[in-house]
């Protein structure tokens, strides 16, 4: 099998100087997947992504974006390499509107971004028709699709949601993970944490179930759904 | 070299430069005067007991006090308040309406607070509290000024105020600090739990309007024209001059008399200052090393966490700071005690509140011992930076003609080098040496 | 009763010099909010930053003076008003590069900051005395009226005059240019734009790629172009003092925490909030009153509510008010 789009290679690592929260643990993504980290609460799964953008400490293994090793980059350098990011919380500039929201997502580019403007526009029609509202002013699931739109902008080569769903209601859970799968089918890898397991892996083309730190289950969403052994302990049965 | 002995040789230190101040002239800084040397070490040892305070506030528990002046001048206040002897007919001719005057107003302010508390939210509580405050206001008024206005015109080239209460001055001390403890415990009130910058804010505010009120309301400190000759503790001058006893004395020791009263009453000072030093100092050192001191020190480090603990923050910080407060006012008293005057029009926030953080600052935040020695060693180069400035300048312009226009600028404006010095002190001691000289254990 | 008269008055004594003075308080808040939103912390040193640049408009105030050059009917100071903002520029971005960054570096907490502030306060404070000295300076020149109340008594033949200072004049219309041009820099430019974004949201703006230096470094030189141009038209309209600008923090931040901290509309609408109650709560009501009032009813004495001592009372007394009832101010600003 050749070398994945995105892989996170045996990474070790913490924060910091503090203790070790990774062990060993590979998380990789292909164009046109979404892949998704499942896990129990405290099992290193938002670390995990986090070591994958160059939050933290990685001290053995390695991250490569396109076969180039990028372990050593700060974040910014990555984003600048083509990573998206969106944070689980304040991912959004509350104060600002949506579309100037969109405009500091490309801050980056030099280039004219009207066209990826109207893309995410397309994407999420409904961020069209509040442009000039601020962001802060919408609903949970409204700004999240913000979130993620401002990610786009830069048009990155992947794209990184940590717990996107996190305290949105079931329909909007819903609403989001259509989207999700839309922006995928443009062909951008997705790489996402999640809170929500059935959920998620029901979407997911490749699902990683994280158990403290190092990885205890592996392979597609179906096959993990299917896999007795992940219901009894993740799925609640 | 241990802690102990490099802390003991850094009060040797500070001992040393007064002795050369008592004994030599060299280096044209020292003066070679045993008096201006007793001078320096009685102010010295008040700016350490304001210091002790903000140590208190800063060092314990990381709250930023804008506000020093504020306090001292309210302890100097009670100076006056409790030791002047009540002007004649002053009382009957207005003090009991300027009394009744602030009774009333402080009960406009409780209703309007029990106003603001028993009503629901809404416009008829906006409504009805800024009725009570408006006609509360025109009432304190009325009943006020022709009080002031009677008291202010009795003999006002001498009096013009209300006087005090013809107690013993030493008891000004103790009413000094509870009375900026009263408000620091308003402010506190107001400014404390909401960010740590809106405290700055707040006391630099209450210190400017403790001053402009010093400064203007005639009937209690005559404001500018400055209460004079008030009561010591200690003999005057001229009564040991006279003394026959007292001469002779000196005479034995070899000093004519003049010399030897003001050395004795400066002396004297000296030791009743370094009393109270010691006392606080001894108290500060308990409260450190208590229970109390110790949760103050992990609220300071980490206030979330104590907050998560079941730690009332809110309420120990007001405690602190009003205990800090209180006893810059007791170093206020002292302090207008020594000088036997009030004068409103001389207190200067960089004089009486960013000196004191200097202090603070450069002796050791966190550490008393570091703030008393940061009292005596800043208070030192306090007096003796502008000769130095002059000095420096001098050597600076030697080169040019003696009528230079731009020589004798430098040369005037060499006092406001102070300034400048100090801020750099303070900026160079935070970058470089954050933890001052004696180090928080 | 003659209300045309009374309001003449209200206008002479009240609204014309309390438009005023809030103009330039809201320039100095908008410099002081400015640098909350963007280095978080309440900077000490903002008021002999006025103090700073005025001095320098002052000096070459003097110098064209004695080149014979002048602005014909205007003040002279402005011509000097770029040099000023230019060299205050230079002082802030040099403090910031030799004081302020290490403590960014080392992500400092607030307090810190503000302390430093005040070592930086007193540097600057004794570096003012020291070239120009601690007393009044009187630098307008020019015609001194728009209107003078003679003028316009003739004119109207009210019984009350009006008279409109050049300085008043000048500081209104400077003003306006001013904010007008910031608010289209913030909300227009990306620069502004990322300015915002990075008060907003500093770890979202990194991570878009936004660069704090860059921003921390034009954020400066706003500020330092707005407390020189704050504190060129207060010194125009009343006297230029070391002292007196020192102690206009005090108002100054009353102004930016009413209006809530962080927020440039609040620090306007702050400016406007202080300066009226300043001027309205010191003015002596008696000549108003003496026209509107039944003369049954006319106030006996000054019906002044505080001596103009007490000025910086009316900012302390609305601050401790909002610090008790909105803490966020009027434009939620960000402090809490």
């Amino acid at each position: 099998m050749s070398e994945p789009f995105l892989i996170g290679d045996s990474m070790t690592g913490g924060y910091g100087k503090g203790p070790d929260i990774l062990h060993d643990c590979t998380i990789a993504v292909n164009p046109g997947e979404i892949a998704v980290i499942v896990g129990p609460n405290g099992a290193g799964k938002s670390t995990a992504m986090k070591a994958v953008f160059g939050m933290l400490n990685v001290r053995s293994g390695a991250v490569r974006l396109g076969g180039e090793d990028i372990t050593t980059l700060s974040p910014q350098e990555r984003v600048i390499k083509g990573m998206g990011f969106v944070p689980q919380t304040s991912n959004i500039f509350t104060s600002m509107t949506v579309e100037e929201n969109l405009e500091m997502g490309a801050f980056i580019r030099t280039d004219d971004f009207s066209d990826t403007m109207d893309q995410v526009y397309h994407l999420f029609p409904i961020l069209k028709d509040k442009r000039h509202q601020a962001a802060g002013e919408l609903s949970g699931g409204q700004r999240q699709q913000v979130a993620v739109g401002r990610a786009l902008m830069t048009k990155p080569k992947v794209l990184m949601l940590d717990e996107p769903t996190a305290g949105v209601s079931p329909i909007v859970m819903d609403e989001l993970f259509d989207r999700i799968i839309e922006v995928s089918r443009t062909g951008l890898p997705i790489l996402m944490v999640e809170q929500n397991a059935k959920q998620a892996l029901e979407i997911a083309d490749k699902g990683y179930v994280l158990v403290q730190g190092a990885n205890a289950y592996t392979g597609t969403g179906q096959e993990l759904l299917a896999d007795p052994e992940v219901r009894k302990s993740f799925l609640g049965g | 070299m241990s802690d102990t002995l490099k802390h003991t040789l850094l009060f040797a230190f500070v001992g040393l430069l007064l002795l050369l101040e008592g004994t030599t002239t060299a280096f044209g800084v020292f003066s070679g005067s045993w008096n201006s040397s007793l001078t320096i070490l009685n102010m010295g040892l008040i700016s350490a007991i304001m210091a002790l305070g903000v140590n208190l506030q800063w060092g314990f528990a990381g709250l930023f006090n804008v506000g020093i002046m504020g306090f001292t001048a309210l302890g100097g206040l009670a100076v006056v308040l409790t030791s002047m002897s009540p002007t004649p007919g002053a009382w009957e001719a207005g003090g009991q309406r300027i009394l009744l005057a602030l009774v009333l107003g402080a009960a406009t302010i409780a209703a309007a607070i029990y106003t603001y508390r028993k009503l629901a939210a809404g416009l008829t509580r906006t409504v009805a509290m800024l009725a009570i405050l408006i006609i509360g206001f025109v009432i304190y008024r009325a009943v006020l000024d022709p009080g002031v206005a009677a008291v202010e015109s009795i003999n006002p080239a001498l009096e013009g105020n209300i006087g005090g209460l013809g107690l013993p001055v030493l008891l000004a001390w103790p009413l000094g600090g509870l009375l900026a403890a009263g408000v620091a415990w308003m402010i506190g009130k107001t400014a404390l739990g909401l960010r740590s910058d809106y405290l700055a804010i707040a006391t630099l505010g209450i210190a400017e309007i403790i001053i402009a009120v010093l400064k203007n309301e005639d009937w209690l400190s005559r404001g500018v024209k400055n209460v004079v000759g008030l009561p010591r503790p200690l003999p005057y001058e001229v009564d040991l001059q006279g003394d026959p006893a007292f001469v002779e004395k000196a005479a034995s020791w070899g000093l004519d008399a003049t010399t030897a009263s003001t050395l004795y009453v400066k002396l004297g000072y000296s030791l009743m200052f370094t009393a109270v030093l010691l006392v606080l100092l001894w108290m500060a050192q308990m409260a450190l090393k208590s229970p109390w001191g110790r949760m103050m020190r992990a609220i300071r480090d980490n206030e979330v966490a104590a907050n998560a603990m079941g730690k009332h923050v809110t309420r120990r910080h007001l405690q602190i700071f009003i205990l800090g407060s209180a006893i810059c006012g007791v170093a206020g008293a002292m302090m207008t005690t020594l000088d036997s005057q009030l004068t409103p029009g001389t207190y200067n926030p960089l004089r009486f509140t960013f000196l004191i953080w200097v202090m603070v600052i450069v002796g050791g935040s966190g550490n008393n011992f570091g703030s008393v020695l940061g009292g005596l060693l800043v208070w030192f180069l306090w007096i003796k930076v502008e000769p130095m400035g002059v000095m420096l300048i001098e050597l600076v312009t030697s080169g040019m003609s003696e009528d230079s226009g731009l020589r004798a600028h430098l040369l005037e404006s060499a006092a406001h080098m102070r300034l400048f010095t100090m801020g750099l002190v303070l900026l160079l001691v935070l970058r470089f040496s954050p933890r001052g000289l004696i180090p928080e254990k | 009763m003659d209300f045309l008269n009374a309001f003449v008055a209200l206008s002479n004594f009240v609204l014309i010099p309390g438009i005023a003075y809030g103009s330039q308080l809201a320039l100095g808040a908008l410099g002081v909010t400015l640098i909350y939103g963007i280095l978080r912390f309440s900077n000490f040193a903002h008021g002999d930053t006025m103090a700073f640049g005025t001095m320098v408009v002052i000096l070459f105030t003097w110098l064209f003076q004695s080149w014979g050059i002048s602005a014909g009917p205007l003040p002279t100071a402005l011509l000097a008003l770029p040099i000023g903002i230019v060299a205050t520029m230079a002082l802030v971005l040099v403090t910031d590069k030799a004081v302020f960054k290490f403590y960014r570096e080392q992500k400092a907490k607030p307090v810190v900051f503000v302390m430093v502030s005040l070592g930086v306060m007193f540097m600057m404070n004794g570096l003012v005395r020291f070239i120009i000295g601690p007393g009044d300076q009187r630098f307008g020149d020019g015609e001194r009226f728009i209107i003078k109340a003679g003028t316009f008594k003739k004119m109207t033949g009210l019984d009350e005059g009006l008279a409109i200072k050049t300085s008043q004049g000048i500081t209104v219309v400077t003003a306006i240019i001013v904010v007008a041009l910031l608010f289209w820099f913030l909300n227009k430019t990306r620069t502004g734009k990322s300015m915002r974004a990075y008060s907003d949201n500093e770890d979202l703006a990194l991570l878009s790629g936004i660069n704090p230096e860059r921003v921390v470094m034009i954020t400066w030189l706003i500020v330092a172009a707005l407390a020189t141009i704050a504190g060129t038209l207060y010194g125009l309209d009343k006297s230029f003092k070391p002292f007196t600008y020192f102690q206009l923090l005090l108002p100054i931040f009353a102004a930016a925490i009413v209006g809530g901290l962080g927020s440039p509309l609040g620090a306007i609408a702050g400016g406007f909030v202080i300066a009226m109650s300043e001027v309205m709560i010191t003015y002596a009501w008696k000549k108003v009153g003496g026209y509107i009032l039944p003369e049954s009813l006319e106030p006996e004495g000054l019906a002044q509510l505080l001596s103009t001592d007490y000025k910086f009372a009316v900012s302390f007394a609305i601050l401790v008010v909002v610090l008790l009832f909105k803490p966020t101010g009027i434009f939620k600003g960000k402090a809490v």
